[in-house]
């Protein structure tokens, strides 16, 4: 979660490891011996679920599939005579002198940078919060939370006047900065930390010599690693999708995001002179949730194993 | 207006302050401090070179900047689209309160352009002679851009008002082109009847398209002068105004589609949407967002309040300013003429804008440009006529940027509820006085 | 700003060994210090800055005045503001429930291993996470559109009609659609995880007792994923309570029916956006910032005794 919460409001979470429950003696196995019986009617009911999650996608693969007459005057959940994909991601690619592509690299410069500084920084803190005792910690999660609280809209131009007089505006950093912070992701791997990361292990590492730095990073993180991929996963979402920030601090068009660009060719639509491009607006909103899409099918054995692996550790 | 100094604080106002002569706003000596700076200073810039960064979302400007660099080799423009009307306002008003990243140049529609002039946060282009260029604009436009004395703007292009109708269904349903707004309303009722599906127009509640209209009824519901504002929707225009519109409101004559949406575009195109009174820049969005419409469109004058009259008004239209904040005043004033009032207007006018400019417009090739679109219509004609019958007195509030953006809160209400479109429009003034007077004006009762 | 002393306060006690820890001292700092110095900045500084902010009042003509309270006198008399935080409490009331229970559903099923397919419905489900808003609300718009959208499409078909989603009556509800769908796979993928993690051994030592699957889940499952279903929650009211983005965008296709102080956050954007009256309007996120804050220490106190 950003500062942006806004686009991305801290809406939803929970710890993915959040029970204390009975200590967990014996890890469970999948389907242990009894395995359930699969149910025909279960499955249909949650299928109206998946229906319900699937069918507006449904509407954005067909329409990126139809030009910008087709798009007018065919039936949203049905293709038209014409099937224009290919045509729509060329044009796309090389609309305005190819921008879409710079909007591509911002977007992956944010979310390395920025999803990838968040989780780091939330490994950390979470780390310390599971393991260490030290002054003003107690505060330090209900200040986050209260923070989070306030309407981020109001904060915005305080924000863009800090950030101007830092000379932050206009650039990466004023998108990246904000993103390295993710509450949930702190919250998530505090809990997780405190699960796998044993403390007599520290302690054995801190016996040997090893110095608390050095401790993490060769003791701590290769447990804390399937967390990490989860937190990731999430921060990344949340910098992929980040809209109202960059709308405030960006001006320059060659740093906008995804989601800014898209915008930006949606409005156009509606000023004197400006070109109707709906067709390359649906096109490339697919293309933009596409490689997110890739990223959790590719990854989904890492972030499932994440999410539950803090169980097995005994 | 007060005697005393005040000060105008812009955005945040802890950032800066700026202290103005005794009499603040649109009095002719508050310039006094600013030299005039001459045609041969211009050329000098022009000579010694530099950047200007332009903040407009008008696309024809990117051949014009081109165009320019390549007269003056020297002179670098960075065209910057900061985002569209609304979204590059807030940005110019972030960035004059942070006093950072202020553009030279800024393209700013007309309706809001009193209150960067209002707050001097606009340069008064008098000092380089804009005023000399009176005599070259059409009224509608050239009153928009002064206030007072002062020039805060050069404009770029109108939006003289006209009826695009679809023929082909009033043809199919043999109905007449109105010519007065009471045929208006008498074709609206044909139409509806004829084919339920297809209405005269799509209205929602725009603020600029009342504005506009009320502009041709010969209303006067904003008056302005320095930091007094008063504001009256009930004179003899406004009720004209209201008179009609609650008709088509009340028998469901208006399809309730917002414009710009999707469904308005399909809407464009299939007939369902039979007319469009707007501005005479819109024919480049017909050929680029209604393809299907090709052909059935035409454009006729706007239909009158009295039978017999041809008055019009203006709807949009947007003019380059310089920000008091940006650098390079000479060189930012030099492309800002060489786009509006110089060279630059012909490209833009070749690339589908419209023009402000009388020269332009009563040009032979311009008026006898043929449109593919509308069946081959010399359609140039018609706008050009209508950018003359603009009536040039006509006022927008200092702060119109937010009335506008509370249109929907209060007049809207006439379009989805009971509410009649009268009390809308007093709810609005009440509304708007408010926010006048938190702001520190004077009401005028 | 009690809300979540520590994972333990919301039930979800770090469980591992018995605490043992380092004595205190300030190494933890070393750690959490870079994201405390990056929340100070991206965080407390614009906060601090926007408390200072609403002690005063600037006025397009007349300039900047200090008001002391004035802006909180105006935000506690605001008929506009607590029309929103109405608005916004109702959402919350609503969708909250239909949006976890939802999710605890789906979790549960999935969970149950009865499903066939059960990877594809996870993965599904969890997609529309991945929608930017803007996207998202980009393809309900035409979902809902009642004339050339699939209400339309709908009414045409079936010769019915459908009431309109975009209308004043209807908007709210429509709204909470598009946050369901957003957001249900999220919280679905959150409960499912807590759930995987419930020991297997609680399970047999159930099915030795006899105890039936809606036993299991009322008496192992639920209680064992109680913080997860408390933090969710939590989280949900912040998220309801800062409403912004789907009114925001929706705003365009229904102009009449979502006014510009629809909820709390948008009023917020409106006074500071459209208004310039940046000092009330931080006022305004103040006092919305301190009313969610006890909705969650409230929501967090219950949650924590029941069951408890």
């Amino acid at each position: 979660m950003t500062m942006s919460g806004t686009t991305d409001a801290p809406r939803p979470t929970a710890a993915p490891k959040p029970t204390a429950a009975p200590r967990l003696r014996a890890p469970r196995r999948p389907h242990g011996p009894g395995r359930p019986r699969r149910s025909i009617l279960l499955t249909v009911l949650t299928g109206v679920m998946l229906l319900y999650s699937l069918v507006p996608l449904l509407w954005l693969v067909i329409s990126a599939t139809k030009t910008q007459q087709g798009l007018a005057r065919s039936f949203g959940l049905w293709f038209d005579g014409d099937f224009a994909l290919w045509d729509n991601i060329t044009e796309t690619f090389t609309y305005q002198d190819g921008v879409f592509g710079r909007w591509l690299l911002n977007t992956l410069l944010y979310v390395v940078v920025g999803a990838g500084g968040a989780t780091l920084l939330a490994v950390l803190g979470g780390y310390a919060l599971a393991k260490f005792d030290f002054p003003g910690k107690r505060a330090v999660f209900a200040v986050v939370i209260g923070a989070v609280a306030v309407p981020t809209t109001a904060l915005a131009v305080p924000t863009f006047l800090m950030f101007s007089k830092l000379g932050l505006t206009d650039t990466p950093w004023a998108i990246i900065l904000p993103s390295l912070i993710s509450p949930f992701g702190l919250y998530l791997m505090w809990v997780f930390a405190a699960e796998a990361v044993p403390t007599e292990l520290m302690e054995a590492a801190r016996i040997d010599g090893a110095s608390e730095l050095r401790a993490f990073f060769q003791v701590a993180l290769p447990l804390l690693a399937p967390g990490t991929v989860t937190v990731l996963l999430f921060t990344t979402v949340a910098t992929w999708n980040n809209y109202f920030l960059p709308l405030i601090m960006l001006k320059d068009p060659d740093w906008y995001p995804l989601t800014l660009g898209l915008d930006a060719w949606n409005k156009q639509a509606a000023t004197a002179g400006g070109e109707a491009v709906f067709n390359l607006v649906v096109t490339g909103s697919l293309l933009t949730i596409a490689p997110l899409i890739a990223a959790f099918l590719l990854l989904q054995k890492y972030w499932q194993s994440g999410l539950a692996a803090g169980s097995v550790k005994e | 207006m007060p005697k005393h100094s005040r000060r105008l604080l812009r955005g945040l106002g802890l950032l800066c302050a700026l202290a103005l002569g005794a009499t603040a706003c649109g009095s002719d000596d508050d310039n006094s401090d600013q030299k005039a700076v001459g045609a041969a200073d211009i050329q000098a810039a022009l000579k010694k070179g530099g950047s200007v960064t332009v903040w407009a979302w008008e696309p024809t400007l990117k051949q014009v900047a081109a165009d320019f660099e390549k007269k003056y080799p020297k002179v670098d423009i960075n065209l910057v689209n900061a985002g569209t009307n609304n979204d590059q306002y807030k940005a110019l008003q972030n960035a004059i309160s942070a006093k950072k990243g202020v553009p030279d140049v800024a393209q700013i529609e007309y309706y809001a352009l009193g209150q960067y002039a209002l707050t001097k946060d606009v340069t008064d282009l008098k000092a380089y002679g804009a005023d000399k260029l009176a005599g070259s604009y059409s009224p509608g436009p050239w009153n928009s851009v002064k206030s007072g004395d002062g020039v805060y703007g050069l404009p770029m292009d109108s939006g003289p008002m006209a009826l695009f109708y679809n023929k082909k269904v009033f043809d199919k349903h043999r109905i007449a082109v109105p010519t007065t707004w009471d045929e208006y309303v008498e074709a609206a009722r044909k139409l509806h009847k004829a084919d339920p599906k297809a209405y005269i127009t799509s209205d929602v509640g725009d603020a600029g398209l009342a504005t506009s209209l009320l502009w041709q009824a010969g209303s006067h519901p904003y008056k302005v002068d320095g930091t007094k504002v008063g504001i009256d929707f009930t004179d003899a225009g406004a009720k004209k105004y209201t008179d009609t519109w609650q008709q088509l409101i009340d028998e469901k004559l208006l399809m309730p589609v917002v414009g710009w949406s999707d469904d308005w575009y399909k809407g464009l195109g299939d007939g369902t949407i039979a007319t469009l009174p707007i501005g005479a820049w819109m024919p480049a969005n017909f050929v680029s967002g209604v393809k299907d419409g090709s052909g059935d469109w035409r454009v006729a004058p706007l239909p009158q309040w009295t039978k017999g009259a041809d008055t019009s008004s203006e709807n949009g239209g947007s003019s380059l300013a310089l920000p008091e904040l940006g650098k390079n005043k000479e060189l930012a004033y030099a492309f800002v003429e060489y786009a509006n009032s110089g060279e630059g207007v012909q490209t833009r006018i070749e690339n589908g804008a419209f023009p402000a400019t009388t020269k332009d417009l009563n040009s032979e090739a311009f008026q006898n440009t043929e449109f593919p679109y509308f069946g081959g219509q010399k359609a140039n004609k018609v706008f050009a006529e209508s950018a003359r019958n603009v009536p040039a007195d006509w006022k927008y509030l200092p702060y119109q940027v937010y009335a506008n953006s509370i249109f929907n809160d209060t007049v809207g209400k006439a379009y989805v509820s009971g509410t009649k479109l009268s009390q809308g429009l007093a709810d609005w003034q009440e509304a708007s006085l408010r926010y006048g007077s938190e702001q520190g004006f004077t009401i005028d009762k | 700003m009690t809300t979540l002393q520590s994972p333990a306060a919301t039930g979800a006690r770090p469980a591992g060994p018995p605490v043992r820890r380092t004595r205190r001292s300030w190494t933890g700092w070393g750690f959490i210090g870079p994201f405390a110095l990056v929340f100070a900045l991206v965080f407390l500084a614009p906060l601090a800055y926007s408390i200072y902010l609403s002690l005063f009042r600037t006025q397009l003509i007349g300039g900047t005045s200090f008001v002391g309270l004035d802006n909180y006198e105006q935000a506690l008399q605001d008929g506009r503001f607590w029309d929103g935080v109405l608005r916004v409490g109702l959402f919350l009331l609503v969708q909250v429930p239909i949006m976890l229970g939802l999710a605890l559903l789906v979790a549960l099923a999935i969970d149950s291993g009865r499903l066939f397919g059960k990877d594809f419905f996870r993965i599904s489900v969890f997609l529309p996470y991945a929608v930017p808003a803007v996207v998202a609300t980009l393809m309900w718009g035409f979902m809902y559109g009642p004339r050339f959208g699939l209400v339309g499409d709908i009414n045409d078909a079936f010769g019915v009609r459908l009431p309109d989603p975009l209308s004043s009556d209807l908007i709210l509800a429509s709204i909470g659609n598009i946050v369901t769908w957003e957001f249900v796979g999220y919280n679905m993928l959150i409960f499912y995880s807590a759930l995987r993690v419930v020991p297997h051994s609680l399970y047999e030592a159930a099915e030795i007792d006899g105890a039936g699957q809606w036993r299991v889940i009322t008496a192992i499952k639920l209680p064992a994923i109680r913080g997860a279903l408390v933090i969710a929650t939590i989280f949900s009211i912040i998220g309801s309570f800062q409403l912004f983005n789907e009114p925001a965008i929706l705003q365009k296709l229904a102009p009449n029916a979502i006014t510009t102080d629809y909820t709390p956050n948008y009023y917020t954007y409106s006074l500071s956006f459209s208004g310039q009256q940046h000092n009330y309007s931080a006022t305004v996120a103040i006092v919305m910032g301190v009313v969610t804050m006890i909705v969650a220490y409230v929501v967090q106190l219950r949650g924590m005794r029941k069951g408890a």
